[in-house]
């Protein structure tokens, strides 16, 4: 029992670890020299197995044992962080989280053959960067080299009167936006490209070229009157931290050319030769070169050389806007730490059972509040006055301690967009707002699958390719936005982008070709866009003919329903798409508006009353028949009660019209009699009423009588729809 | 950008229209690898090429490469003003081998 429950802290470590550690990598994406993230994985990954061990977990402690010592020399210096470090270092993390799972599902379970491929794939990968490394060179060696050699007896310098320039281009340059021959180009402009060789043995061939990465080389031998070795560097300024640039003078030491073909990933010999190609070296002083190499080798041995290298990262150039923002970092990290400490772990059910008492108090204390009112002890009423304020203070913490920020579930998308956008090779930014929206935490688990359908959605094919965007005027840079806020009693979360839009009339031409609507209905914007959420939009084809959405479009309207929420959408052509879910904040307790209806009582939200409105005997006659009133000059629609529950009970002399608004339309809800505030604890209506339209739950009330707790947007709609029926 | 392959007698000849860029780069490259399946001979038709980057770059030195290693000739012909430009700049002219038309002003 005790080592389940100390398992049990793990897992929960382990997830918050792995989430850190994502947190640092995505950052490490944006400043790769962050030292501070860098630990920060490093530590993360080290706790892991550490703790992994005690429980003797091998799987988890053998994997991370592998990622640890990357990690190390990434630490050290010894690796440098690229774009495919910091992915590779993602799916490890991923694994790592999976094996974690798998153990919080059974302490014993063992990874399943296909999970472990997926390990033995990664730590191949990994394999790279534990050995290799040691001969692949360093940005800014130059200098080293220069410092170097001057240990070394003076020698012959070579002939040639070019510079010589080293290019080794990085994977991401033409990702980040930038072409190398256009540097080249520009180097061609500034003095004279007396001889060029390219390099393409470092791209793979067949699949695994990733057609957007670059793979290409260059050694230039570059004739310039005049130019000095600054000028050529200033060539290089925007692309220096993707590509490795090594500048030789004319005339140079051959001692430097010999550390320049050290330090080139490609074979020596195959190197040497072309530098003679090039025009750089004769071939008398090639050999002469080579043998000087020799000659290193025994001095230095060959463990020395990588190091020599990391100590010039650590006193080289590093920006000051670099360290500003690493110390921003550190700061950040410090309140995220300060924060955790405040916090106390509690288990779910016990805060479920915490929120189900106070529910029972509440309905107690309007029982007694009752009674209370039919003495006339005034000393009672003023303590049941009070005794009411504090519950519902209490109910109002309680079910505050359900409440989290949604930021923390947007910031999960900082992964999810990163990895699409690669995925489908479109550079796409997110913009998250209204991160501090608190909603109830059971609703915040339960719509991070919608959310994530929608995000994908919106990037595949919302956000139209960089040149289109170009055309139109936008930024290549797609933006994709999480929003939250709250509005009369619901949350609102919004998912948009700004790409294309929707295009109405293909829409429309779709959904009549489905049998979705027919040729004469006349369809607003809103309900065109809202077709896609219909289950017959989700074929491949809709995906290609159409603008795309509408791939499992159904399913997200679904899954939101479930959670008594609903789904619209908003889109302008060429401008962009927005969709909008409203969820309700909580579901447990709220506060209601108590109403009557003969002997039936009924409750709505009070968020959700706008205003309340007593009909007198002329405006009723008026009104027989029809089914809306002139409100101030507005045509607002209205439901009897009455008529919509079939109440038998005999018509009342008073009416009154309850006002409701919900997603911006107003409808009238017939009662009798207003009785007024009243705090309602949502009790479910059981599977037997689950396909009741109208009437979301019930209450039990003071008196212990049962009201029906209305449900608002069901009503709205159908006013409305009656409304348009009748105008028709 | 459009590609248009068209195979007879074991020989592909492809034709890239528009520009060979990054924002199309990995589609030509699934294009045009699947064509070493099809055919013994491929002959990449540039003329109507109108722009060139290194990704655009990179496809040809990829195919040429795949084309070696697979033994099959790999012909580009016709190359367009813009695909003889780069071909020039990287000195990839003889690499590649295929006959090419410069035009005087380029030199």
């Amino acid at each position: 029992m005790e080592l389940d429950q100390a398992l049990q802290t793990f897992i929960m470590e382990s997830r918050e670890l792995l989430e850190a550690m994502e947190e640092s990598l995505l950052g490490l994406e944006t400043f790769p020299d962050d030292r501070d993230a860098i630990n920060a994985i490093f530590r993360a990954a080290h706790t892991i197995k550490g703790s992994g061990g005690m429980f003797g977990l091998d799987g988890i402690v053998s994997f991370t044992h592998v990622v640890e010592n990357v990690l190390d020399r990434v630490r050290n210096g010894d690796v440098d962080v690229t774009g495919d470090l910091i992915a590779l270092l993602l799916s490890c993390r991923d694994y790592i989280g999976l094996l974690v799972e798998l153990i919080a599902v059974d302490s014993h379970a063992q990874p399943d053959s296909e999970t472990e491929s997926v390990g033995k794939v990664l730590l191949e990968q990994l394999k790279s960067y534990q050995k290799v490394n040691k001969l692949q060179p360093l940005a800014r060696t130059t200098e080293k080299s220069q410092s170097r050699t001057s240990v070394l007896p003076h020698s012959s310098t070579v002939q040639s009167d070019n510079w010589h320039i080293s290019l080794r281009f990085g994977l991401d340059v033409l990702r980040n936006g930038m072409d190398p021959m256009a540097f080249i180009r520009y180097l061609d402009n500034m003095g004279k490209i007396v001889h060029i060789v390219t390099l393409p043995d470092a791209m793979p061939l067949s699949l695994e070229m990733d057609a957007e990465s670059c793979y290409l080389g260059f050694e230039i031998d570059f004739q310039g009157d005049g130019v000095d070795k600054e000028a050529i560097e200033s060539v290089f300024e925007f692309v220096q931290e993707d590509c490795s640039i090594r500048i030789l003078p004319p005339h140079s030491h051959i001692e430097e050319y010999t550390q320049l073909i050290n330090d080139l990933p490609e074979d020596n010999i195959y190197l040497g030769e072309l530098l003679v190609k090039c025009g750089s070296l004769t071939k008398k002083e090639l050999e002469e070169a080579l043998s000087v190499q020799e000659t290193l080798r025994q001095e230095f041995s060959v463990e020395d050389a990588p190091k020599l290298g990391h100590i010039l990262v650590e006193q080289g150039v590093i920006q000051p806007e670099l360290v500003d923002a690493a110390l921003g970092k550190q700061k950040v990290a410090k309140e995220h730490k300060a924060q955790e400490s405040k916090l106390i772990r509690v288990q779910a059910d016990k805060l479920d059972q915490l929120i189900n008492l106070v529910g029972e108090m509440v309905i107690a204390g309007a029982a007694t509040s009752l009674l209370a009112l039919r003495t006339d002890d005034a000393a009672l009423h003023e303590s049941t006055s009070t005794l009411s304020r504090l519950v519902e203070e209490i109910r109002d913490s309680a079910l505050q301690l359900r409440m989290v920020q949604i930021g923390e579930t947007f910031s999960r998308f900082n992964r999810v967009v990163r990895d699409v956008s690669r995925e489908i090779g479109k550079d796409i930014g997110l913009d998250v707002r209204g991160a501090e929206t608190e909603l109830d935490k059971s609703v915040v688990e339960k719509i991070g699958d919608p959310l994530t359908h929608l995000v994908r959605n919106s990037m595949d094919h919302g956000i139209e390719k960089a040149e289109i965007r170009l055309q139109r005027g936008k930024p290549a840079k797609g933006t994709v936005f999480l929003n939250a806020y709250h509005e009369s009693g619901s949350i609102v979360v919004e998912v948009g982008d700004d790409g294309g839009g929707l295009n109405r009339s293909r829409i429309l031409a779709k959904a009549l070709e489905k049998g979705l609507v027919t040729a004469n209905q006349v369809l607003t914007d809103k309900e065109v866009f809202g077709l896609i959420f219909e289950a017959g939009f989700s074929t491949a084809e809709a995906v290609t003919n159409l603008s795309g959405r509408g791939v499992g479009m159904d399913v997200v309207k679904r899954n939101i329903e479930a959670l008594r929420g609903t789904v619209e959408i908003d889109s302008k052509e060429g401008v962009g798409t927005t969709v909008k879910i409203r969820l309700p904040l909580t579901l447990a307790i709220i506060e209601g508006f108590l109403m009557k209806v003969g002997s039936a009582s009924y409750v709505v939200p009070l968020d959700l009353v706008m205003e309340c409105i007593e009909l007198n005997e002329s405006e009723r006659r008026e009104m027989r028949g029809s089914n809306y009133i002139n409100l101030r000059g507005a045509v607002l629609p209205f439901i009897r009660l009455r008529d919509q529950f079939r109440i038998r009970d005999k018509a009342s002399r008073i009416e009154n019209i309850v006002v409701v608004q919900y997603a911006g339309q107003r409808a009238g809800l017939v009662v009798d009699e207003l009785v007024g505030e009243f705090q309602t604890v949502i009790k479910p209506l059981g599977k037997l009423f689950g396909n009741l339209k109208g009437i979301s739950g019930s209450t039990i009330l003071g008196s212990g009588e049962v009201a029906l707790i209305l449900d608002v947007p069901a009503l709205v709609h159908r006013a409305i729809g009656m409304e348009s029926q009748i105008v028709n | 950008m459009t590609i248009h392959i068209e195979a007879s007698n074991g020989v592909c000849r492809v034709r890239v229209t528009g520009e060979m860029t990054i924002y199309h780069a990995a589609e030509i490259k699934q294009e045009l690898l699947p064509c070493f399946d099809l055919c013994e001979e491929l002959e990449i038709n540039l003329s109507e090429v109108s722009e060139m980057d290194t990704a655009g770059f990179q496809l040809l030195l990829l195919v040429k490469r795949v084309a070696s290693r697979e033994g099959k000739p790999l012909r580009l012909v016709e190359h367009s003003q813009a695909t003889l430009e780069v071909l020039d700049l990287l000195n990839m002219v003889s690499y590649f081998g295929d006959p090419v038309m410069m035009p005087r002003t380029m030199h």
